[in-house]
Parts: structure tokens; sequence; C-alpha cells
């Protein structure tokens, strides 16, 4: 349980003049779901894209199992095993499950010398893939945007889990949605992970990160001090230091620690 | 653990999915305002033209042509708008490419076939610049190919004013006897069977005049193969191929598409390429059909062509549609302008016709497509 799929070594990104990170290191080992938490503008989206290839970092090192990678494109990225499911853009919602599910890697059959999309296939493992993460769907064909969020969701990261993720990023996964969806995509975050699977869970509910993470690193202003395990740490501290302290602790106590 | 468990058995079965019977999950689909707009439309004129020689054979060759007309070019501006753009250099695009094929064959003295390349030659470029222009500065197509609609069209009234003094270039029938490939624009198909039907009765022949015997169907116009080709290449390309499904991303949502390695831009680019060349296939068609090019030919052609695809049921933003749907669009189109001619209908009552099945149809796609995709 303890081998380091991915190591981020001190990341720096600048834009321009803005310092949008200024070092930050983290570690996913296989297995496992790391909770990333931070605030709005902490610099969670551009850490997320860095590590999927969207932006080149200023400074610092990436690491898969030891080995130094530079990712020239998100399909670089890809092909390291590292997928990521956007909050938003995950799914296109007037596009049928299956061709959501298959985007950018359509199975093909040859018909002659033409190569066709192998639906009877895609059809298939789409819905086998949905079954095995607890959602049955009416058809393949059935139009994404029929779906619930939480289930956009669980066809993201069933697809990333299908194409070979190793490493499954999850940005805000469940900031969008209701009680009893949030939990089943917690659930299907713990199925992932006991398939092997480092997730990377970004988030700023500390609650939802307690329910299913395994180690917690927050990210304030750029910057990460360091990483703590499940059971080091309480859900008032993490919430302390995304918010940096003293600003929310005068606000919770005006709020009856609802925050 | 149980109560994950609980809960996925409770998902299997959602009571508030409603069971779809089947007739009615094969009757919601995109092509169904399109559908119903044609039988209404059928209907309407089989009661009111149905003895004006409307449906007799030299009748329906009459607005099928013009039907295939408009699909030809419905398809390039179906499978664009699908992308998520939109070509509005069309019209243009057809005035352009015909005065090409006229300039090198009529004026230059260039075979036709070679003229013909030519202009395809240009058109995919043209188109491959249009694409290229919206991606690199990120304007809304509209924009871009408004501006190509003005471009385009100047300069092929220029260059036709300046080497011919004139904005209509005849003689290119002439050039074009005995060429190799002209025939695949210009020609007929099928007279053979048209003599042997007008034998039998069931043509009728001409009485008098220099062709008098000859079936008054002469046969099918190359014009409706094109047509015919072009449509299921298209529906075949969307619908069951991993470009198609690139089509649907690349217009649905651009930035989700590229996140999975959909190459959006080589997509948005093919598919202006694609638009330039069904507007040239339409112009090299009429240059031969006619014989002469003329630089103000294609005028308004984009707009027939979006509405033929709007009435298809695409969506306008992009990201939905039918390629068979842009064709019942564009029979419905060619349908409704000959038909009202036949019926003796005031002409230009035409698009007050037109205006009033567009509005019905997009209303009625809006609520379907609304069926579909869950929008709300």
């Amino acid at each position: 349980m303890s081998d380091t799929l991915i190591e981020l070594d001190n990341i720096e990104k600048h834009f321009g003049p803005v310092i949008a990170l200024n070092g930050v290191s983290v570690t996913v080992k296989a297995g496992e779901c790391h909770c990333l938490l931070g605030d709005n503008g902490a610099g969670k989206s551009t850490f997320i894209k860095t590590m999927s290839g969207v932006h080149k970092p200023t400074g610092g090192r990436i690491l898969i199992e030891g080995k130094e990678v530079r990712f020239e494109s998100p399909r670089d990225a890809m092909e390291a095993g590292i997928a990521t499911v956007y909050q938003d853009l995950a799914m296109i919602p007037l596009m049928s499950v299956t061709r959501n599910f298959w985007m950018g890697r359509e199975p093909r059959k040859a018909f002659g010398p033409f190569k066709f999309f192998d639906f009877a296939k895609a059809n298939e493992v789409t819905m086998t893939e949905m079954a095995k993460m607890g959602i049955h769907l009416r058809s393949p064909d059935q139009a994404v945007g029929t779906l619930s969020g939480g289930e956009r969701q669980t066809v993201a990261i069933s697809r990333a889990v299908y194409f070979g993720a190793r490493i499954l990023i999850l940005d805000e996964p469940t900031s969008a949605l209701g009680v009893r969806q949030t939990s089943n995509v917690l659930a299907t975050i713990d199925k992932v992970r006991k398939k092997g699977i480092g997730v990377v869970f970004i988030t700023h509910n500390v609650r939802h990160a307690m329910a299913v993470g395994d180690r917690f690193t927050v990210l304030n202003r750029g910057k990460t001090h360091g990483t703590a395990e499940r059971g080091n740490i309480t859900a008032e501290e993490l919430q302390d230091l995304m918010a940096g302290g003293q600003e929310l602790a005068e606000l919770e106590g005006s709020l009856g620690g609802t925050v | 653990m149980a109560d994950t468990t609980q809960q996925i058995a409770s998902l299997e079965k959602d009571e508030r999915v409603r069971e779809m019977s089947p007739l009615r999950k094969a009757l919601i689909r995109p092509e169904l305002g399109a559908i119903c707009g044609t039988i209404l439309v059928f209907v309407f004129f089989l009661s009111i033209a149905g003895d004006s020689g409307m449906f007799a054979p030299e009748g329906m060759i009459n607005w099928g042509t013009v039907s295939a007309q408009f699909a030809i070019i419905a398809v390039g501006a179906c499978l664009l708008m699908i992308a998520g753009e939109f070509d509005l250099s069309v019209g243009s695009m057809i005035g352009f490419s015909g005065i090409v094929i006229a300039l090198m064959t009529v004026q230059w003295g260039y075979p036709v076939w070679l003229g013909i390349l030519v202009a395809f030659l240009l058109a995919m470029a043209i188109g491959a610049l249009n694409g290229y222009l919206v991606i690199k500065t990120g304007l809304p197509s509209f924009i871009v190919t408004l501006a190509f609609l003005y471009i385009l069209r100047g300069l092929t009234i220029f260059i036709s004013i300046a080497t011919t003094r004139k904005t209509i270039i005849g003689g290119v029938k002439e050039a074009a006897e005995g060429d190799p490939i002209a025939w695949l624009f210009g020609g007929k198909i099928f007279s053979g069977l048209f003599v042997w039907l007008a034998d039998l009765g069931v043509v009728g022949k001409f009485v008098a005049g220099p062709r008098a015997g000859q079936p008054v169907v002469e046969g099918i116009p190359m014009l409706m193969v094109w047509a015919v080709i072009l449509v299921v290449f298209g529906h075949v390309l969307l619908t069951r191929t991993r470009f198609g499904n690139w089509i649907f991303a690349a217009g649905g949502d651009t930035q989700a598409a590229r996140y999975v390695g959909v190459p959006v831009n080589r997509v948005k680019i093919l598919m202006f390429m694609l638009s330039a060349v069904c507007a040239t296939v339409f112009a090299t068609c009429q240059v031969m059909e006619f014989g002469s090019a003329a630089a103000d030919r294609g005028l308004l052609k984009e707009f027939e062509a979006i509405i033929s695809v709007v009435i298809g049921g695409a969506l306008l933003t992009g990201g939905y549609g039918s390629v068979i749907g842009a064709a019942l669009g564009a029979l419905i189109f060619g349908v409704v302008q000959q038909g009202l001619f036949f019926a003796g209908v005031e002409s230009s009552l035409f698009r007050v016709f037109l205006g009033v099945i567009l509005l019905l149809a997009v209303i009625l796609n809006t609520y379907i497509r609304r069926m579909i995709t869950g929008e709300r």
C-alpha cells in the first residue's frame, strides 16, 4: 500500500506577474484517497491542470514511480495513467452515455476498407462498467443530460478507470451535488481506491474529505504545508488551515460552529 | 457498506423514471420534426396541387432537383453546425467556384476536368482558411464567414469583370464536350430507363418541337445523385464513425472534447472544408447544366442551407443534429418552393409559408430535443 505513484515536488506556476502556485508538494500512493483541500483561489485548479498536463510548471519536479517526467500535453499525462474528471467539463450532456464514455477513444470495427464505430461493443462495455459502479442505465443511447449530477460524475469516473487510469484526479466532484448523490460519489471513490488506483480528491468541503480521505493536504495561497494522515488531524484543524485561521474562527463563533 | 448496497439496489429501479414504450422510443429522434413536416407538406400539396402535374414524373424531377440543390449545401452546413460553427460564405463560394471553372475553361482554354479540380482545390483552401481564422482568432465563425461572404463575392465579381468585362461567362457546355469528368456534374443517368418508361406510356413524350418523340424526362440529373451520395456519406460519417463522434463532441463542448484528446481544431477545419466542397459541388453542377457561370450565383444560399438544417432538427449552437433531418429539411424547402408554383399561388407567399414552417419546425424540434437530452 505504500508504493508512491506520483510525486510532485515543490511545484511552482506563474502566469506573468501572478504567482498561482508557490511551492506545492504532494505524493499519491496506490490505493489511497488523497484529499487536496483549499478555499476558492487557493490554486487547486491550477495545480490539477499542472498535474494533468494542461499547464507546464514554472518550477519544481514531477516524478512518476521515481522517474522525472515532463508533460507537453494532456495526452502525455493520460498516457502516463493520469486521468482527470473535471467538475463541470466531465460530460457533454447532448451526447449519449456511450458516445461520452468512449469520446476520444472510440472502438472501431473494420468493414472492408472502412472503419466504423463499434457500437455493439461500446454499448455493452458501457453498460457493464456502469453497472459495476452501481448505475443501471435505461439504455446506453440515453443522453447524459438525462442523468443526475452524481451519475454523470460516476460515468466520468468509470470511464477513467476503464481506460486504465492509475491516478484519478477528481475536481470538486461533490460540490454541486445533493446529499444522496454525494454519498453515491463517495462510495464510488471507495470502490476505485480498492482497485489500487490512487485518487486525488479535490474539495473545499471538509466533511466530504473526512468521509473517504486517507491523507490530507491543504493548499493555501498557492502553497502546501505538509500532509496529514487520517486520524492525526481533525476536521476543525483542516478547516482552519484552509481558511488561514483567525478570520474564520471569528466567523465560526458567530455562526455557532456550523461552517 | 450495507448502506451503499441498499442504495445501489434502489438505484436499479428508480421509481421516478417512467418506462418508455418502444414506439415512443422509436419516434423520439432528432429527425422527428422534419419527418412530420415532410408528411404535412406532401399531404398539403397532394390536396391542393395533386392534379397540376406536380406529382407526374416531370414535376417530381422539377422539385426533386430544387430539393437536391438545397440538400447538397445542407449536408455541409449540417455537419459544420453540429461541429459548432456556421458558414455564411456558402453562397459566395458557389459564385466563386462557378466563375473559377468558367474562367479556367472558357477564358484560358484549360480542359474542364482541370478547371473543376482547381475549383475544388481552391474551395478546400478557402474552407481551411475560414476554419483556421476561426480557431486562431477565437472569433465567432458567424463574423469570420460573414467577412468571407463579402470578400469572396466582391473578388468573384472583380475577377470576372477584370478578365472578361462581363459578370456572366458562357460557353462552358461547348468546352465540356467529351470531357472525362464533366458528365459527373452535368449529366443525367438512367436515360434508357426513361425512354423505356415513355414507350410504356408511364412517362409522357414530347409531341412537337425538335425533341418530338423523346421522353419529357431525360433522366435523373447527376445533381440528385450527388445529393444522395452526400446525404448518405454525411449520415454514415456522423452516426457510424469515430470522426462522427468527434464532430458531436467538438460542437457539444469544445473544452470537454479537448480534455479527452479529441482533435477539435482538425475536426472544425475539416468541416469548414466540407462546407466549401459542398458549395463547389453545387456550383459545378449548376455551371455544367446552364453552360455558364455568373458572379452573382448562389445569393442567399447560406441561409437556405441553414434553414434546411434547422428544420431538420439541428441545434444552432452545435453538438446536436441529423443529416437525414437536414436532407428532409431541404426536401420540404424544395417542395414548398416549387409546389406553390404548381398550385398557382402568388409566389411572394412562398416566404410567408417558409417562415411559418421554419417556426413550427423549430418549436417542435426544441420540444423533442428536450425530451431526448433532458435539457431544461
